[in-house]
């Protein structure tokens, strides 16, 4: 991957997203900056809680206004454009046209009472001229594209009488009907079966090869990155720890966070008969409650004095950065 | 198969859910949960049952422990039939057989601290306590791993982890033998996850249980199991021992489900085996094996003929025709 000569197609700067609660004001995800590069897929992982899902609504600016705000350094560059604080009119050009998202869980995700062709045709008609039976014919190639049996017959169905596979199907059609350059993809497999999840990854690459699209992809499933992806970010606690290319990542990790997240994953063959798990001790920090210093050192085995005083900051060292006082080296 | 050592014996088991409909309330048709699942679990053995969703697995460890009324087949546990039984006969062996369940936040009372909770169960079962009640709840919340003031809080006071603990505590308050836990790591996150695995794993030798460990997730099921039952739409396809699952693996079903579960290294991709289609509907089974249509190597007798499960070698039965 040659990063140096493309262009970022997505900039994320000084990404502060703080929710108002009964309890006060807390600050989900702080100060998240990355690029992302036009045919890659960046995978971002961590445990639940530590900011993921909110990274990838902020920048679709998909959280609720009167609950949410994000502080004013925050800036989300697309093609010119901040995102951050864009308004609402330029918002809904980019939003579905340019930049489209996949959710989670694809039934709560489509309308109950709508066709899916319906569905499909409405993201047409608006960013798009394309005329009725032009933008019908479009739905049924799309559904063909993501391998969607019998596409005419499936068009005039609703959701429910669809698979959770082929549900998940209609929603990356949705997503990708008007071949956006930048796709977000929150979890999407994690709702289905392993042999349903290979269907849509599998689906998934060959979409990313033939449009050159850059995907988001936003998992807790480590197999799936070391599959997949090109680059990972791992976020702890609402802060980017590491970022680095996957095989960087898996056979050389910087953060302590990332070697222990890598060690805790069952090991597929090669079993040890009664053979324990390595486990971080403790559980994630409440976001109202972080530890001083650096937010992973009530639960670092290599912590020391200095960590508790003062919080890392993620420096760049060669083509991945990470956030620790105490990276633990080995062959770069 | 059957051996005097065998705890737990269930034969052609099936179970079979009526769908009501229309005016008068009739059965229209039927779920085919289990089609004839049999399998014997020796003391102290951990049997992974692992297969998609709606293949069954969570109505077998609902059916293990009685919370389903089999529509036929047997299931002894040490000699003893418990199919047919009345809730009153059950009563003694409700104890020996515990559940842990996937969601540790449904399956507990909210308005019920830890102490109350298990104390129900302690209750209920007549467990000795022969150092009082307190000192009895307060050892089994530590022997989980939770900190003695756990014992007053409510269950929304705990972290995902920590509920599962807490289930794991009732199971266990009244001392069984065998403990069915239906994806009791599925909703936790993998830092979690290898801590409750751990956990169950030190249980497992310290209160001498044997487990039915039921997971989606292969991995999961290699690491902490000994032998595993894999499913498909109610019937058993395959069964082997956990030791060398990629090498032994022969039912094709077996190895697309290993084929389709990524590595995690990013050095060894390899393109995922993608089976085409979705699991056929429990209502009409299909003539032939029930994973033919989905087979990438299905003859023409596997759509009009059944497999039965055979033994292709010693202790590894398989449902196939084109294994031998």
């Amino acid at each position: 991957m040659s990063k140096t000569k493309t262009k970022p197609v997505l900039e994320v700067r000084n990404l502060s997203t703080c929710f108002k609660t009964d309890q006060g004001v807390v600050t989900a995800i702080d100060d998240v900056s990355f690029d992302l590069y036009p045919g890659e897929t960046l995978g971002i992982v961590g445990e639940s809680g530590c900011g993921k899902t909110v990274t990838s609504k902020s920048i679709m600016r998909l959280l609720p206004e009167h609950l949410s705000f994000q502080k004013p350094e925050s800036r989300v560059m697309y093609g010119g454009l901040n995102l951050a604080a864009a308004t609402e009119a330029e918002m809904r050009t980019v939003r579905g046209d340019k930049i489209a998202m996949i959710f989670q869980e694809p039934m709560t995700s489509l309308n109950p009472v709508f066709k899916i062709g319906a569905q499909l045709e409405e993201a047409l008609s608006y960013h798009t001229d394309l005329d009725r039976k032009a933008r019908r014919q479009r739905a049924i190639d799309m559904l063909r594209q993501v391998e969607m049996p019998e596409p005419e017959r499936r068009v005039d169905e609703y959701p429910h009488q669809l698979s959770g596979g082929m549900r998940q199907r209609v929603m990356i059609a949705m997503a990708l009907c008007c071949e956006p350059e930048v796709l977000i993809a929150d979890e999407p497999t994690t709702a289905l079966d392993v042999t349903i999840q290979a269907q849509i990854l599998d689906l998934m690459e060959g979409l990313k090869n033939k449009f050159n699209t850059a995907i988001m992809l936003i998992t807790h499933d480590l197999g799936v990155v070391a599959q997949i992806c090109d680059r990972v970010m791992v976020m702890y606690a609402g802060r980017v720890i590491e970022v680095a290319s996957v095989r960087d990542l898996f056979h050389n990790p910087q953060h302590p966070y990332t070697q222990a997240l890598l060690r805790s994953i069952p090991k597929s063959g090669g079993r040890q008969k009664g053979e324990r798990l390595p486990t971080i001790k403790g559980i994630v920090p409440s976001l109202f409650n972080l530890p001083p210093g650096c937010r992973f050192q009530d639960r670092c085995e290599y912590r020391e004095e200095r960590c508790v005083r003062d919080e890392p900051l993620l420096e760049q060292h060669g083509n991945r950065s990470y956030r620790c006082h105490l990276p633990l080296g080995g062959a770069q | 198969m059957s051996s005097s050592t065998d705890i737990l014996q269930v034969k052609d088991l099936e179970m079979h859910f009526p769908v009501r409909g229309g005016i008068l309330n009739r059965v229209q048709s039927k779920v085919h949960a289990l089609n004839g699942v049999s399998f014997s679990l020796k003391k102290g053995e951990v049997l992974g049952v692992v297969g998609e969703s709606g293949c069954g697995k969570s109505t077998l460890g609902k059916c293990l422990i009685r919370l389903h009324s089999p529509t036929a087949g047997s299931i002894l546990f040490e000699g003893e039939e418990l199919t047919g039984l009345s809730h009153g006969e059950l009563m003694p062996y409700r104890k020996r057989i515990q559940m842990i369940f996937q969601d540790p936040y449904s399956s507990l009372n909210p308005r019920m601290t830890v102490r109350q909770a298990l104390r129900e169960v302690a209750l209920f079962h007549q467990v000795p306590t022969p150092f009082g009640m307190n000192a009895y709840i307060e050892e089994l919340v530590q022997r989980v791993g939770l900190r003695v003031d756990a014992v007053d809080k409510f269950p929304h006071e705990f972290s995902g982890g920590q509920r599962q603990r807490i289930g794991i505590a009732r199971a266990l308050a009244c001392n069984p033998d065998v403990l069915v836990a239906d994806e009791p790591v599925s909703a936790l996150d993998v830092s979690i996850q290898a801590q409750v695995l751990n956990l169950l794993m030190d249980l497992k030798d310290e209160f001498g249980l044997t487990l039915v460990f039921v997971s989606h997730d292969l991995k999961v099921i290699e690491h902490f199991c000994d032998r595993v039952l894999v499913m498909y739409l109610g019937n058993v396809v395959e069964e082997l021992s956990c030791d060398d699952l990629h090498k032994n693996a022969a039912h094709p079903y077996t190895k697309a489900l290993l084929g389709a579960n990524p590595i995690n290294d990013p050095d060894d991709r390899r393109p995922l085996i993608v089976l085409q289609g979705d699991v056929p509907s429990p209502f009409v089974l299909p003539p032939g094996c029930a994973f033919a249509g989905r087979c990438p190597v299905a003859e023409a007798k596997c759509h009009t003929d059944r497999p039965r499960l055979e033994r292709k070698s010693v202790d590894h039965p398989v449902s196939c025709w084109l294994v031998d």
